[in-house]
């Protein structure tokens, strides 16, 4: 593997990284704590937005984004043929 | 068949399986027993980390404490499940390619340094061992409830049953006990809450019966939750109490925490390849996610219907409270073992339940005719015994004590084995006899593993005063040394020796430093704690549960900044940073 390769392989994993936790941020933290009176005004079914992100959403989400980052590591990895065999 | 009858069954039927699951899994050489010879599958894996990661803390006490905190009790949820976002994009893959045993055995080769390792080694234990006697007093708790045996005789009972199957099965043993645990956990703690959802709700699911209407009254259970705690002097149950700045920073030290504790991360380092750690931290959130999503449900579920039964009629109207007299059975149950308490204090020989301590509703309290809050309810029995509270079969609350007991005794196995491999592989081995056979070195685990048995057992048998404080100091000790250590490894080349060892040795003390200062942990003798625990006297409004980030922010900058001081690591260390970073060996 070359140095440029390598390198290449990495930027694009860590643009991928930041790009899941910006959502893993704006899940939780955003609209779970710093947005949540905000949120709150909205409802839906018999939800509170904001509440139920605190309490539901951001877990689903977690959960979807980390089979997200599996599945797109998977495909970098075979993109710069690093992958296992 | 009686309950006590009935629940010896359950209890013991698992209690066998367990055992048995063992001795088919008993490891053989130190692969076995430290990593279950990297040869779980990621699905296997992430059921096990799952019941590892969920101990009787999650199980028995997480959704009555979300019962009584409401909107503040999703710093748990969220904080215990968005760690598991931040191990699969930062840790697992590469810890699982470096493919050792041990976590503090990476700090050492990453920073070529022994202090490294023994500093990593001190935060390893102290995190483990704090744990672990909360799981103990978990099992004790279980098995003098439901069996009425006495709590001591309860706690060696799970000692020994851990015993045998850490220290024969080792790293291989745990895992698929941990599956069945896992299993046994989950059925029991959604089971009792699908029940109580259709009960109240005529919604199946709990996380939809959560947010559905009262049967038959056409309003929400949240919002009449919401009404109904108001009207007895408590908080909204929507909205919280704690500063927005405390949330997040309780929060982000519970998820950073998570992420940084050696008996989950080590799961990861048994899996064949890097792609399945990566999948199986998926896998082991959506196990995870099942009881986190449900636990706030059953704790709103579990609030309405305690208030409901106490006070079934109007506010204010004297027969809108419940009569001593016909109070129902799971009251006097629960009343033997002191966990809940009534007193009359206004002879009127009904129960009221509502906020004494909230002076604007003094008046109005008085004028009703109350003179006190009655009632006192232990939030840690609220999933216990909301199968009887909901009127559910004996076997389902046979079911309930047995998923309490599995998910203790799983949690304290995953734990106790992170500490005998800290013991015998990095210090023993690692330190003190390089030279030692790997027979004696696996002899030596499973002593080490025996002895942490006998320190546990005692641990959870008499808790000192401490026990209850640390395990916010477990995790923001977690947050503050090992992650920051871990994380800069990766991706940070040119982190070294100086670096790592002054970052970790800052977060320690400022995190511990502070915990000390404000809740007392060991220096009670001096004096401590000095200050008074409130918000006025908090370093940017942050309490001792969330300084762990604070304690994280230093451990990076001091890291970064000794290390760009001192001189490089050596090429080879170069070398292996990016040999972990690429799945395939090159």
């Amino acid at each position: 593997m070359t140095p440029e390769n390598r390198a290449a392989y990495w930027r694009a994993n860590l643009r991928l990284v930041a790009s899941c936790l910006i959502i893993w941020f704006i899940c939780s933290f955003g609209l779970g704590i710093l947005l949540v009176e905000q949120l709150n005004q909205i409802r839906v079914g018999g939800f509170k937005l904001g509440f139920w992100f605190a309490q539901q959403g951001s877990i689903y989400v977690f959960v979807a984004l980390i089979f997200f980052y599996a599945w797109r590591m998977n495909h970098l990895d075979q993109k710069f043929d690093v992958h296992e065999e | 068949m009686s309950l006590q009858a009935l629940t010896y069954l359950v209890v013991g039927t698992s209690f066998a399986l367990y055992i048995g699951i063992a001795i088919w899994s008993r490891a053989h050489n130190t692969g076995d027993f430290y990593i279950a010879g990297k040869s779980v599958s990621p699905l296997a894996n992430g059921m096990a980390t799952a019941a590892d990661w969920m101990s009787a803390a999650s199980f028995i006490s997480m959704a009555g404490l979300i019962a009584f905190l409401g909107y503040d009790g999703s710093v748990y949820l969220m904080g215990w499940t968005g760690g598991y976002v931040l191990l699969a994009l930062f840790l697992a893959p590469y810890l699982r390619k470096f493919g050792k045993f041990t976590v503090p055995e990476f700090i050492a080769e990453r920073y070529y340094s022994k202090t490294a390792r023994i500093v990593a080694v001190i935060c390893l234990i102290f995190i483990s061992f704090t744990y672990v006697a909360g799981q103990m007093r978990g099992v004790g708790i279980v098995f003098s409830r439901f069996l009425e045996v006495d709590v001591t005789l309860g706690l060696a009972i799970g000692m020994g049953v851990v015993f045998v199957y850490a220290v024969l099965g080792g790293m291989k043993g745990i895992t698929y006990t941990q599956v069945a645990q896992y299993c046994v956990l989950i059925f029991a703690y959604t089971v009792p809450a699908i029940f109580i959802a259709i009960q109240i709700t005529g919604n199946a699911i709990p996380q939809l019966a959560f947010g559905s209407d009262v049967s038959g009254s056409g309003v929400g259970l949240l919002d009449k939750l919401d009404d109904i705690v108001t009207s007895l002097g408590f908080n909204q149950y929507t909205s919280g109490t704690k500063s927005t700045i405390d949330v997040f920073c309780i929060t982000l030290a519970l998820m950073v925490g998570t992420a940084g504790l050696p008996h989950v991360i080590v799961r990861f380092f048994t899996v064949p390849k890097v792609r399945d750690a990566r999948i199986s931290a998926g896998y082991a959130l959506l196990f995870i996610a099942i009881l986190y999503t449900t636990a706030p449900a059953v704790g709103a579920m579990a609030r309405y219907n305690l208030v409901n039964t106490i006070q079934p009629g109007e506010v204010g109207v004297i027969d809108g409270n419940l009569e001593y007299e016909r109070r129902p059975e799971w009251i006097n149950t629960w009343q033997q073992t002191k966990l809940v308490r009534f007193e009359d204090k206004n002879n009127d020989g009904r129960i009221q339940y509502y906020n004494d301590s909230n002076s604007a509703f003094a008046e109005t309290a008085a004028s009703y005719g109350w003179r006190g809050n009655e009632l006192t309810v232990d939030r840690d029995i609220m999933v216990l015994a909301n199968p009887e509270i909901a009127g559910l079969p004996n076997w389902v609350i046979a079911l309930v004590a047995a998923g309490g007991i599995a998910a203790a005794l799983s949690t304290a196995a995953g734990l106790l084995l992170v500490i005998s491999a800290a013991v015998s592989h990095d210090l023993i081995k690692g330190i003190f006899v390089p030279g030692i056979s790997e027979k004696k070195e696996l002899l030596a685990g499973r002593i080490a593993a025996a002895f942490a048995i006998l320190v546990a057992g005692y641990l959870g048998f008499d808790p000192p005063g401490w026990v209850a404080q640390v395990v916010a100091f477990a995790f923001g000790l977690a947050a503050a040394s090992l992650f920051p250590a871990i994380l800069l490894g990766i991706f940070f080349k040119r982190a070294n020796k100086q670096g790592a060892i002054a970052g970790m040795l800052t977060g320690l003390l400022f995190t511990y430093g502070y915990i000390e200062y404000f809740k007392g942990l060991f220096l009670k003798w001096a004096g401590s704690p000095w200050g008074e625990n409130v918000a006025e006297n908090w370093l940017f409004g942050i309490s001792p549960e969330g300084i762990g980030v604070v304690g994280m922010v230093l451990n990076f900058v001091v890291a970064i900044v000794v290390s760009y001081l001192t001189a490089p690591p050596p090429q080879r260390i170069q070398h292996l940073v990016d040999h972990i970073r690429v799945p395939r060996a090159v």
